[in-house]
């Protein structure tokens, strides 16, 4: 079982940290991980992304290609992004920031207002979180629990701001949870 | 029991070395060791040689030592000195392998104020490789690259630099001695003395360039070289101090408010 | 210790640490900046020195001075600051010093780019510089590789005074990857005491000079024949590969090293799922080369498929390995772009079909 992700925005949105908390998760969770940022020029030009793979198995290829999920916090992102995703796959859209629709049917495409959610939670720097969590729900590609340990362990020494991201957190994972798809449970009741 | 009044210093080996007769390589050699031998430190000294006529210093000093690639001296003794900082380290170069192709490190060495001495001998002249050009060599003098003698308007006046490391900041001593005759020796020791007191005492880099003769390559007597050094050099590379610890070049700044 | 997640560049710095390397030299150079970032910071909390060169020329010569001094010492560069490493490097070897080097490699000729790339293959396996002199070089392949290779390599380095390089290629000092550090960590070599070191001379032993230079023939021959015998110990005794997917009946072999062979083995697992058989082998010391690895898994299998970041040059060892004239498939990408597991498995898939047109060497 693998999950792969390319999370990706503007330099200052917190992607390459969402992305690291993420990786930080899986590995607590005894899975292999990896996380590749882009590097170069591309640093300095504004947009930024990371790819982050969590997988049972050693992790083969840190590149994807063709992700199981992609993150798109601006637009640039999406449009750089969009058709990569794998058939079946998820698109997370930053609605605050996107008013461009995904034109693809073939996978499942999720509006976050991260921006949003955050400012009407009070903390308008939690976009990213809300967005980590839009993902944690709607893949399970991690546990809450985990990501949450992530969150305490990232803010420890700023104690003040681990409940408003867990709250921020919370918030987008709930959001993932109504796209996800149904565990073997749910389908069965 | 006669006295011995003038015998090897413990810093040199007792071995023939290979200098042309008449080069000053030879008192330079001996200058550096009496110093050494003076300051008690031989046991704890590592000398750099690099390459061109001293490339074989190795096995004149008796001292660990390295030898250096093409003016690096000054990055080996960084690497020296800062793995073993208990150890006093010299490096030895001549004026091509300082002042042309190892002009960055010599520079940089000096601004990071390492805690190492350079011995820079000066002779005006390429000698190893047979008398070509260096970037000291005088206005008009004649090298196997400039037969018709050193045109400035194509190669630039010869570097002085003592003058040029003594800009920095950072260094402690810079001066420049000359070796053309007996008292110029005993102030050259002198020179010589103060940049490795300074370097044991912790006070950062020391330099002392030495005019030197090369009678092969400048196609004189070793009486006539010492004479042209004194009619030639001389005035247009001024011994002297050019920076000391304590000069007022090297006081602290005025702290931005 | 516990896992931790890591940069690769990061990782490299901590390993040189832990190995006892309290001496850094480097200059400035994308995508390896973060290494000497990290060792800037990190090795004054364990009394060492970080120093930034005026240049990869200087940096070498440092590392000449502080090795020739016993020390263990590193540096970390990228291809171009490795060709102005060169000279030293070789008087490096010539004066049988241990130094190791990290070359992040990035794509080239000239200026290049910054992103990855596996082109200095032959410049660190083949011809680094001038003389006849042999580096060891290992190519990691994740992070945690690149953290225990690093760590081996200053022993290794050590037991052979003689510099030791490790190659990455931009993924290697970008990616995160968990890393664990083994506190109770033994050297892999025996290792005796530097006593051929310039520590300050009492007479209580050999004088030391640190030294390429032998004016008389005899001797410098003398010299060479001692460095060639150490060479061939380092082939006898170094070589490093590891071997993935069918081995003992592949349709294709792959042969890929670093982040490479990462990319082949997921397409590796996806060609299996759809029933062909792949073999890989990854070499883990570029030199010396696993030759005979190279030959028996080849001489199992059907066709042989190069995969690399450069235009070909592991193909030189893999004919080599061959000892026979066989067509070769290959696949490459360049300039800093990336190999991805689909172009992988649609060349195995090309290759089965008969419509990769291979290599002919006579």
């Amino acid at each position: 079982m693998q999950n792969d992700v390319i999370m990706a925005g503007f330099g200052g949105q917190g992607i390459l940290l969402i992305g690291k908390m993420l990786a930080y998760a899986g590995m607590h969770e005894g899975k292999e991980v990896s996380w590749l940022p882009s590097y170069g020029p591309e640093m300095r030009g504004g947009t930024c992304n990371c790819t982050v793979v969590i997988s049972d198995k050693p992790v083969g290829s840190p590149v994807i290609q063709s992700p199981g999920a992609i993150l798109a916090m601006n637009l640039p992102s999406l449009e750089k992004f969009e058709a990569d995703v794998r058939p079946g796959g998820f698109l997370l859209i930053n609605t605050s920031l996107i008013k461009q629709k995904s034109e693809r049917d073939d996978i499942t495409v999720i509006d976050v207002p991260a921006n949003k959610i955050a400012q009407d939670l009070g903390n308008p720097r939690g976009a990213n979180m809300v967005a980590l969590g839009a993902y944690v729900g709607a893949t399970g590609a991690v546990s809450l629990e985990q990501v949450e340990a992530v969150v305490r362990e990232t803010f420890a020494a700023k104690p003040s701001v681990i409940d408003v991201n867990l709250e921020v957190l919370h918030k987008g994972y709930d959001l993932g949870r109504e796209h996800a798809a149904p565990t073997a449970e749910e389908a069965a009741s | 029991m006669p006295e011995a009044v003038f015998v090897r210093p413990d810093s040199l080996t007792d071995v023939q070395t290979h200098y042309c007769p008449g080069c000053t390589h030879g008192i330079i050699h001996r200058l550096v060791a009496e110093v050494i031998d003076e300051l008690g430190i031989r046991d704890r000294t590592v000398g750099i040689a690099p390459v061109g006529c001293s490339v074989l210093a190795y096995n004149y000093f008796d001292c660990d030592f390295h030898e250096a690639a093409h003016g690096r001296a000054p990055a080996v003794a960084t690497g020296i000195k800062r793995a073993r900082p208990d150890l006093a380290v010299f490096a030895y170069q001549g004026d091509g392998d300082l002042a042309s192709i190892g002009m960055a490190e010599i520079v940089h060495c000096a601004n990071r104020g390492e805690k190492v001495t350079v011995v820079f001998v000066n002779n005006a002249i390429y000698g190893m490789t047979g008398g070509q050009m260096a970037p000291t060599t005088m206005p008009g003098q004649s090298a196997t690259t400039c037969q018709m003698g050193r045109d400035v308007e194509l190669a630039g006046y010869p570097i002085r630099v003592a003058e040029l490391i003594s800009t920095l900041r950072t260094p402690a001593f810079v001066a420049r001695a000359s070796s053309h005759s007996p008292l110029a020796a005993v102030n050259a020791k002198e020179m010589l003395r103060r940049a490795f007191k300074y370097q044991v005492e912790g006070r950062c880099f020391s330099m002392v360039e030495i005019l030197s003769t090369c009678p092969t390559n400048w196609g004189l007597t070793p009486a006539e070289s010492t004479k042209w050094l004194e009619k030639t050099m001389l005035p247009y590379y001024p011994l002297g101090v050019f920076k000391t610890p304590d000069g007022d070049d090297r006081a602290p700044l005025p702290r931005k408010p | 210790m516990a896992k931790k997640l890591m940069k690769g560049s990061e990782a490299i710095g901590e390993a040189a640490v832990q190995a006892g390397c309290h001496l850094f030299f480097g200059y400035p150079i994308t995508p390896q900046n973060e290494i000497p970032e990290y060792l800037s910071s990190r090795l004054p909390q364990v009394g060492g020195t970080f120093v930034q060169a005026e240049s990869e020329v200087a940096s070498i010569n440092m590392l000449y001075g502080a090795a020739g001094a016993g020390e263990r010492v590193m540096t970390s560069s990228s291809s171009p600051g490795i060709s102005l490493m060169a000279e030293g490097i070789s008087y490096c070897a010539g004066a049988k010093l241990p130094v190791v080097i990290v070359n992040i490699m990035r794509a080239g000729p000239g200026l290049g780019g910054i992103l990855p790339a596996q082109a200095d293959y032959f410049q660190a396996t083949k011809g680094l510089a001038h003389g006849d002199f042999r580096v060891l070089v290992l190519a990691p392949w994740s992070i945690q590789e690149a953290a225990d290779l690093v760590q081996d390599a200053f022993d290794l380095a050590d037991y052979y005074r003689n510099p030791v390089m490790v190659v990455g290629d931009g993924l290697i000092g970008q990616m995160m990857e968990p890393v664990e550090f083994y506190e109770d960590r033994k050297p892999i070599k025996e290792l005796p005491p530097k006593t051929w070191a310039s520590t300050g001379w009492k007479r209580d032993r050999p004088k030391a000079i640190i030294n390429s230079l032998f004016l008389d023939p005899a001797e410098l021959e003398q010299h060479n024949f001692d460095l060639k015998k150490k060479y061939d110990l380092m082939e006898r005794d170094e070589v490093r590969f590891a071997t993935y997917g069918s081995v003992d009946s592949a349709d294709v072999v792959i042969i890929a090293y670093g982040t490479v062979a990462r990319v082949c083995l997921s397409a590796i697992e996806a060609l299996e799922e759809d029933g062909i058989k792949v073999a890989m082998v990854r070499p883990i010391t570029l030199w010396p080369y696993p030759y005979e690895a190279v030959r028996e898994v080849a001489a199992k299998a059907k066709d042989i498929l190069v995969v690399e970041l450069s235009t070909g040059q592991m193909i030189e060892d893999v004919r080599l390995a061959l000892q026979r004239p066989r067509p070769i498939h290959f696949h490459c990408r360049l300039g800093g772009m990336l190999v991805s597991p689909e172009e992988v498995i649609a060349k195995v898939k090309a290759i089965k079909a008969g419509e990769s047109e291979a290599m002919h060497y006579a």
